[in-house]
C-alpha cells in the first residue's frame, strides 16, 4: 500500500481546484498565492490565513488531500484556518464530521490506508483525548507492525496552547505525549512563513504528523510570499524537521517553540536594551525528531541555555532537550540547563492563566540564573 | 409509537387526553422542522403506553405559576450573562436560550436523592438543584473551574469535553443501585454530543447493567456549525432500541411535558428499570457561544419559526388562558427578575481574581513534591503584581492584548473560544 498518489492532471480535470496550478481559483475567499505585486513588498498575514493558504496549495496540488474535523466545513472552523476551502474544493474533500474526535483520526486511518491524505482538524488541543487510542496505538503503529506495506501521510492540526483567556481544556499543551510516541511526527509553527510551509510539508509527509499550531499567535501578522510547494515527492518534506536559528546572539541561548518563540523574541529585546545582554533564540519548529544541531551549535558558544514551553516540566520536550545538551554538550555549559514553563498542575483558570504560562520576566529570571552559576 | 410527546400545545392549550399528548395532532406538530418527514416511528411500549397528563396532574395553580417564574428567572439570568459578557465581565457565555423548559422541566422533576450529570449549557437546571448563578458565572468570567459541591446540590461539575459525563452517571448510577438508594442519575447532553464514543459506551454499560439512568438529550438542532442530521442518520431517540431501553421524544419546548416524560422516566429508572433515554426536541435560539457567528451558518427564518415555539411565550399563553396570570402577577415576575439581574450584576462585577496562590492547591489529595517546590519557587517571586496583561505583540496589527478575560476571538470577531 503506497501514501497518496500524486496525480497533477486529475486535480486539473476535477473541476474544483485550481486551473493555473498555482491555487488560486477564487480570490473572492482565498487571496491569490501571491499577493506580492513587483511594485511593493509582501503584504503582511496572519498566521491563520497563512495555514489557510497552505491547506489550499496543499489541496490544490493533489486531489487525495482531504480536510475533515468538526465545523471545518461551513463555518470554515472556529478559527477559520478552514475558511473558504469547501466552497473550493466541495463537500466531498472539506467534510464535516460527526462530532467525535476517535472516529475523525481512526477514520483519517481507513482513508489514508486507502491512499488519501487526510489533514484532520482537532478543534481544540484539550479535545484531542478521545482520539488518544486511534493516535498513539493506531495510526502511531500501523506501519511498524504491516512491516512497512502500510504508510499514513495523517496530518492531525491541533490549535494548542493557551493565553487566550478560555475556558477548561482549551488552553493545554499536550505535545509531550505524542512525542513520547514512537511513529509520530510532531511538530509546531511559530510564525506565518513557517506555518504555511510546514503544513504543506507535514500533507506530503508519508508518516503521520502531529501539527500544531499556536493559538494565542493565530492573529499575528508578518509579510510572507505565500509559496505553493511545487516538489510533491518525499523530499519536500526536508526542512520540516529542522530547528531554526530566529535571532542571532553571544552571550545565552533560549530555545522555545510555538507561542513561546515570540515571547523568547521579546526577553531577547529587552534583556538586550535593559542588560546589555546578547541572547540567541532558537526556534525548535520539529519536537520529535528533536533537531538539536543548531542548539548544540548555539551552546557551544554561549555555555547557557534556557528552554521555555507553556507545557509542564514533568518529562517534557525541555526535559528531553536537557537531557540531549547536558550529554552532548557538557564541557561547553556554564552552568545547567534552566526551564521555564508552565507548572505542573492543571491548566488554571483564566483570570490565572497570566501567571501560569511563562512570560517575559520569568524568562530573563532564569537567564539571571544562568549567568549567576 | 411516541413521534412527539406534549401536554402544551403551541398554542398555550393543555393537553388532558392521554391518546392526544402521545401523538399530538397534526396542527400541534413541529411544521417545517428540520427532521420532519422521516416517517420514523418508535416502538418503546412503555413510552407509548404513558399516560402523560396523569403525570403532572398534582400539580396546583401555584406549581405552574412557579414553573413559568423558573422559566422567567433563568432566561432574565441567561441574558444578564450575555450582557455582561458584552461588556468585558466574561470571557464567554453559552447561551441556554430556547431550552428552558427543557431544562426546567427536567430539573424540577429531580428529587433530593437524585444526581444531575450536566454539559456546559444546562443553567436551568443548575438553578433548579439550587446553584448559585454566581458559580456558573464566575466559571464563564475565568475565575473558577466549578465551584460548587455536587453532593451538596445533587449536580456534578459541568463537563465541557463534548459526552463525558454520560459515563460519570451511568457508574454513579450503578453505585446507587449498589447502595440501595432511591435516587436516579441523569445525565444531560447534546445533539452533537451523541455522536461521541463515550455517550454510545455510557448507553451500552446502562443498558447491560440496568443502571438506574436517564439520558437526557437537548436536541436543540445544532452543534456549533453543524445541524443534527450530520450526527444521527435516525431520530436520537430510536438509537435507545439498539441498545435495548425504552426511549421517548418530547416537546422540549414545552415544560409541562417535559416535566411528566422526566419524572416518568426517573420512575422508572429507580424503580429498576434500567436506563430511559429522553430527546427533547428544542432549539438554540442563540449563537453557540458569544464567541460564534450563527449567521455563517444558519437560515435567520429558521429561528423565526422556532421563536412561534418559544418555551416562556406558550407556558405564559397558558396560564393567562386558564386565569393564573394577570398583568398584575406577570409585572410582579418581571419586577423580581430584575431584582436578580441586577443583584447577579453586581455580584458577578465583584468576583475578584483568585489569590494565585491556589495554582497550586489540590492537584492531588497528597503532597506532590514537584509541586511543592514549584509553588515555593512562585511565592518567593511573587509578591509583586502579576504581570501586566497582554500576550506580547509584535507590531501591533490586532494581536490579542488581553485585559480581563476578554476573548481573542472577541476581538477579531472571527474566533470561537470552544
Ligand atoms: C470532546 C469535545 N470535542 C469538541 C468540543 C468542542 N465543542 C464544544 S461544544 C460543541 C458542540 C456541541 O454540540 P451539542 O452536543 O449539540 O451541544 P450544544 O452546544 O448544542 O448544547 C463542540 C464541537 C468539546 N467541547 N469537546
Ligand atoms: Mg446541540
Amino acid at each position: 500500500m503506497t501514501g497518496a498518489m500524486i496525480v497533477t492532471d486529475e486535480q486539473r480535470t476535477d473541476g474544483s481546484g485550481s486551473t493555473d496550478g498555482s491555487g488560486a481559483a477564487d480570490a473572492a475567499s482565498v487571496p491569490a498565492t501571491s499577493p506580492a505585486t513587483a511594485s511593493g513588498p509582501p503584504a503582511p498575514i496572519t498566521l491563520a490565513k497563512a495555514l489557510n493558504l497552505g491547506l489550499h496549495a496543499a489541496m490544490a496540488a493533489d486531489p487525495k488531500v482531504i480536510v475533515m474535523g468538526e465545523d471545518v466545513g461551513t463555518l470554515g472552523g472556529v478559527f477559520r484556518v478552514t475558511d473558504g476551502l469547501q466552497r473550493e474544493f466541495g463537500e466531498a474533500r472539506v467534510i464535516d464530521t460527526p462530532l467525535a474526535e476517535s472516529a475523525i483520526v481512526g477514520t483519517a486511518i481507513g482513508l489514508a490506508m486507502r491512499g488519501y491524505r487526510p489533514v484532520c482538524e482537532i478543534q481544540f488541543d484539550g479535545f484531542v483525548y478521545p482520539a488518544f487510542d486511534q493516535i498513539v496505538s493506531q495510526l502511531a503503529k500501523l506501519h511498524y507492525r504491516s512491516a512497512g506495506r502500510i504508510r499514513l501521510p495523517v496530518t492531525i492540526r491541533i490549535p494548542f496552547g493557551g493565553g487566550i483567556g478560555a475556558v477548561e481544556h482549551h488552553s493545554e499543551s499536550p505535545e509531550a505525549y505524542f512525542c513520547h510516541t514512537a511513529g509520530l511526527k510532531v511538530v509546531a509553527c511559530s510564525n506565518p512563513a513557517d506555518a504555511h510551509q510546514m503544513i504543506q510539508q507535514a500533507i506530503r509527509s508519508d508518516d503521520p504528523v502531529i501539527f500544531l499550531e499556536p493559538k494565542r499567535r493565530y492573529w499575528e501578522k508578518s509579510p510572507m510570499v505565500p509559496q505553493p510547494l511545487t516538489d510533491l515527492s518525499a523530499t519536500a518534506t526536508e526542512g520540516l524537521h529542522r530547528s531554526a536559528v530566529v535571532r542571532a546572539g553571544r552571550d545565552a541561548t533560549l530555545v522555545g517553540y510555538g507561542p513561546t518563540v515570540r515571547t523568547c523574541l521579546d526577553a531577547a529585546e529587552v534583556s538586550a536594551a535593559d542588560d546589555g545582554r546578547s541572547l540567541e533564540v532558537i526556534d525548535l519548529r520539529s519536537l520529535s525528531p528533536l533537531d538539536l544541531g543548531p542548539v548544540l551549535d548555539s551552546v557551544r558558544r554561549t555555555g547557557r541555555l534556557v528552554v521555555v514551553h507553556e507545557a509542564p516540566s514533568n518529562v517534557s520536550v525541555s526535559a528531553e532537550v536537557a537531557a540531549r545538551v547536558t550529554e552532548e554538550a557538557f564541557y561547553s555549559l556554564e552552568a545547567p540547563v534552566l526551564r521555564v514553563t508552565g507548572f505542573d498542575t492543571p491548566y488554571p483558570p483564566a483570570r490565572l492563566e497570566d501567571h501560569y504560562l511563562p512570560d517575559v520576566d520569568r524568562i530573563l529570571d532564569a537567564v539571571d540564573r544562568a549567568f549567576d552559576f | 409509537m411516541t413521534e412527539l410527546m406534549q401536554l402544551l400545545t403551541p398554542g398555550g392549550r393543555r393537553i388532558t387526553q392521554a391518546s392526544e399528548a402521545t401523538s399530538p395532532a397534526a396542527d400541534t406538530a413541529l411544521a417545517g422542522q428540520p427532521d420532519d418527514g422521516r416517517g420514523m416511528t418508535a416502538t418503546e411500549p412503555d413510552a407509548a403506553d404513558l399516560d402523560l397528563p396523569a403525570l403532572v396532574a398534582d400539580l396546583t395553580g401555584a406549581d405552574l405559576v412557579a414553573l413559568y417564574r423558573d422559566l422567567l428567572l433563568v432566561r432574565r439570568f441567561d441574558e444578564e450573562a450575555t450582557s455582561l459578557q458584552r461588556q468585558g465581565e466574561l470571557g464567554l457565555w453559552a447561551s441556554l436560550r430556547g431550552q428552558e423548559a427543557a431544562q426546567v422541566g427536567s430539573g424540577r422533576a429531580l428529587g433530593p436523592h437524585d444526581m444531575a450529570f450536566p454539559s456546559y449549557r444546562e443553567h436551568g437546571v443548575a438553578w433548579c438543584r439550587g446553584v448559585d448563578p454566581e458559580a456558573i458565572l464566575a466559571i464563564f468570567r475565568g475565575t473558577s473551574l466549578g465551584g460548587w459541591d455536587p453532593d451538596e446540590h445533587g449536580f456534578a461539575l459541568y463537563s465541557i469535553v463534548v459526552g463525558a459525563q454520560t459515563l460519570h452517571a451511568t457508574g454513579y448510577a450503578m453505585g446507587m443501585a449498589r447502595d440501595g438508594s432511591d435516587g436516579a442519575a441523569i445525565a444531560y447532553f447534546g445533539d452533537g454530543a451523541s455522536s461521541e464514543g463515550d455517550v454510545n459506551e455510557a448507553f451500552g454499560w446502562a443498558g447491560v447493567f440496568g443502571a438506574p439512568v436517564v439520558f437526557f438529550c437537548q436536541n436543540n438542532q445544532w452543534a456549533i456549525s453543524e445541524p443534527a442530521s450530520r450526527q444521527s442518520r435516525t431520530e436520537i431517540f430510536h438509537r435507545a432500541t439498539g441498545f435495548g431501553f425504552p426511549s421517548v421524544r418530547v416537546d422540549g419546548n414545552d415544560v409541562l411535558a417535559c416535566l411528566a416524560v422526566t419524572r416518568w422516566a426517573l420512575a422508572t429508572a429507580r424503580a429498576g428499570g434500567g436506563p430511559v433515554l429522553v430527546e427533547a426536541l428544542t432549539y438554540r435560539m442563540g449563537a453557540h457561544t458569544t464567541a460564534d457567528d450563527p449567521s455563517r451558518y444558519r437560515a435567520a427564518d429558521e429561528l423565526e419559526r422556532w421563536r412561534r415555539r418559544d418555551p416562556l411565550d406558550r407556558m405564559r399563553t397558558h396560564l393567562v388562558a386558564i386565569g393564573l396570570l394577570d398583568d398584575e402577577r406577570q409585572r410582579h415576575l418581571e419586577l423580581e427578575a430584575d431584582t436578580l439581574a441586577q443583584d447577579l450584576r453586581v455580584r458577578c462585577r465583584a468576583l475578584p481574581d483568585p489569590d494565585p496562590a491556589i495554582l497550586f492547591d489540590h492537584v492531588q489529595v497528597t503532597d506532590n513534591a514537584l509541586v511543592a517546590v514549584q509553588r515555593a519557587a512562585f511565592a518567593a517571586t511573587s509578591g509583586d503584581a502579576p504581570p501586566a496583561g497582554g500576550t506580547a505583540s509584535g507590531d501591533g496589527t490586532g494581536i490579542v492584548e488581553r485585559e480581563g478575560a476578554v476573548v481573542a476571538g472577541e476581538r477579531h470577531g472571527t474566533e470561537e473560544a470552544w
